[in-house]
């Protein structure tokens, strides 16, 4: 019955992994782009939950929906001050300007919010301890529940908002070919910045779960990102499902290791992520000296 | 029209770089233990920057990465010490044992491109990290003295470490000077300038970068054994710490992504504002990445890469330069 609980709460797990993960694949599908603050942004979004909760004693879940202009906002700035130039100088550009607006939110957030460990947890009510006992073994936490309806929500959104919207199509059409689209009159500029604040937005509802199922200090965003990045992966780079499925494969990995031994968790999800990339990219030719 | 490879300003540059490298022997002669242990510390950080230049500006990889190898490099300094190995032959294995491994992990991480490889190092760095943390025999997660290396006297020992800092600097810089000279060089520099372009001319693209791959393993190997031998105590959450990778990306693009002495000169500035200002404060973190980004964003050469470009100047003789002969008969 204990793996059954596992299995359980690996696809919890997992689907808050999605939601981290949404928002990475959004930006890579769209511009071909990974940002490596990704988890930053994200952590940055609890701590703006975090704010209002403190000064206001809102629950974190109203406190999110006040959140979301601002984080939209930084979506639109980042996008404009530093991915758009990025994006016209080669592939490392993007990798090496995010990897520094990492460091300097990290440690932006540990001068204004000190080191601190902070969680959420306590503010959320209920859906934190509540939960439904199946079994004498097996018990459903209402929390786990509640994410993964939500990340099934969130793509299901996402997927709509693509297939049916005019916005969505131009976001396909520009992620497709952006300099055909801009002949057909798109502004890949306004696609790009609308993909980001997207992206971004996302990212706070990743943090604001982070918050309440755990903890989070200033410098957890490296984490969220690896951990997000190998969802990404693990379902397929560009395809919107597959982050979804990528999440719960990682949720899943994490907690069946940590049931064999609860240091093994992050190992094995790592492990996933490496046997993915070596089965996907195995196919290569090996070459060391004159073969060519 | 004539190439050259030798400028007046170059042979003058590699000669006084020479015999920087003979008065930086005598250091230790000379000046007091804190001084050594400073100069040390510039070395590792040379080394480094010039390691990660290797990779990303002539092999276009960009590591998040490399801290495996450091670790590798001062947990393998451990793990020998420990077997009763004399400390500094120890200290040589264990970068031979870094080199050596970045052999295997080169030929899953060299399949990646992009953001792929640049995740996927750091995942195998975190992933060395965790391995090390559940091994009692070093320190687990607590970290380990190198108590091996209190049988000499502080400043001796200091001495020492200085010296094999001097060594590894002057071996690996040579390394990648002689590689950038050699015709592989030429092969890498193309790589470097159009990868695509380079592959259709016939460059084997996968295994000239293997060879940066291994050699930035062995040279991030030994900056991790010298970074252990003057710290004397290691921890998995330090050595294999993201932040060496942005002090290695620091130096790189602020000194001149893809030149030979642009990374030296970043790591002197790095070496130079950790002196100045307090050490370790997180707004001198929001400094360094902030510089970071504007640097890739606004000059993606960096400070020396724009200086060779402005005045045409090229102190350490690695390309090749087309100059043009006064009276040249100009015939077909």
């Amino acid at each position: 019955m204990t793996v059954v609980n596992a299995v359980l709460q690996g696809i919890f797990l997992g689907a808050f992994y999605a939601v981290l993960a949404c928002g990475l694949s959004i930006m890579f599908g769209v511009m071909r782009v990974i940002n490596l603050a990704h988890g930053d942004v994200a952590v940055l979004g609890a701590y703006v939950v975090f704010v209002i909760v403190q000064g206001t004693g809102m629950s974190p879940f109203v406190a999110f929906v006040v959140a979301l202009p601002v984080m939209i906002l930084l979506g639109y700035l980042l996008q404009l001050t530093i991915l758009e130039r990025s994006l016209k100088s080669g592939i490392l550009t993007p990798l090496l300007a995010t990897f520094g607006l990492s460091i300097v939110i990290q440690n932006l957030l540990l001068i204004t919010f000190s080191p601190d460990v902070r969680s959420l947890g306590e503010n959320a009510g209920a859906v934190t301890t509540s939960s439904w006992q199946v079994t004498s073994g097996l018990s459903v936490s209402t929390l786990g529940v509640v994410i993964l309806v939500v990340a099934v929500i969130v793509f299901g959104a996402l997927q709509l908002f693509l297939s049916r919207t005019r916005a969505g199509w131009m976001m396909r059409a520009t992620a497709e070919d952006s300099d055909a689209a801009e002949l057909v009159g798109i502004d890949s500029r306004g696609v790009y910045a609308r993909a980001t604040a997207l992206a971004v937005a996302v990212a706070a509802l990743g943090g604001l779960f982070l918050a309440i199922r755990s903890v989070f200090d200033p410098v957890s965003g490296p984490t969220q990102l690896i951990f997000a990045f190998e969802a990404v992966v693990i379902g397929g780079m560009g395809s919107l499902w597959g982050t979804l499925l990528g999440g719960l494969a990682l949720g899943l990995a994490q907690t069946l290791g940590a049931h064999i031994n609860p240091e093994y968790s992050a190992l094995t999800g790592h492990l996933l992520f490496l046997a993915v990339l070596i089965v996907r990219y195995g196919g290569g030719r090996v070459s060391f000296g004159t073969a060519r | 029209m004539r190439v050259q490879r030798w400028t007046r300003t170059s042979k003058l540059f590699t000669g006084a770089t020479l015999a920087i490298a003979v008065l930086l022997a005598t250091v230790p002669l000379v000046f007091e233990s804190d001084v050594v242990q400073k100069l040390t510390n510039l070395l590792i950080l040379v080394l480094l920057a010039a390691m990660w230049n290797a990779l990303a500006g002539y092999g276009g990889l960009l590591s998040v990465g490399q801290q495996a190898f450091i670790g590798i490099g001062a947990y393998g300094t451990v793990f020998f010490a420990g077997l009763g190995v004399s400390p500094y032959l120890a200290m040589v294995l264990a970068t031979l044992v870094a080199g050596a491994i970045s052999v295997p992990i080169s030929f899953l991480a060299l399949r990646l491109r992009a953001a792929q490889f640049a995740i996927g190092m750091w995942v195998i760095a975190e992933v060395i990290s965790i391995l090390v943390r559940l091994d009692q025999n070093l320190g687990a997660g607590t970290g380990i003295s190198l108590i091996q290396l209190n049988q000499y006297a502080p400043n001796f020992r200091q001495a020492y470490t200085f010296w094999l800092a001097l060594g590894f600097t002057v071996i690996f810089l040579s390394a990648l000077f002689f590689l950038l000279r050699s015709p592989l060089g030429v092969s890498l520099q193309a790589i470097r300038d159009d990868e695509d372009a380079a592959r259709s001319l016939g460059v084997r693209v996968a295994a000239r970068k293997r060879l940066l791959f291994v050699l930035a393993g062995f040279g991030c190997g030994a900056a991790g054994v010298l970074i252990g031998a003057n710290t004397l105590f290691i921890e998995p959450g330090s050595i294999f710490s993201v932040q060496w990778s942005a002090y290695m990306i620091f130096m790189v693009l602020v000194g001149g992504l893809g030149t030979f002495e642009g990374p030296i000169l970043g790591a002197i500035l790095l070496f130079w504002i950790r002196t100045t200002f307090t050490q370790g404060g997180p707004w001198y973190l929001v400094g360094l990445g902030a510089t970071a980004a504007l640097f890739a964003l606004a000059l993606p050469r960096g400070i020396w890469g724009t200086i060779e470009e402005r005045l045409g100047l090229r102190l350490l003789p690695v390309g090749y330069r087309v100059v043009e002969v006064t009276g040249e008969k100009r015939s077909a």
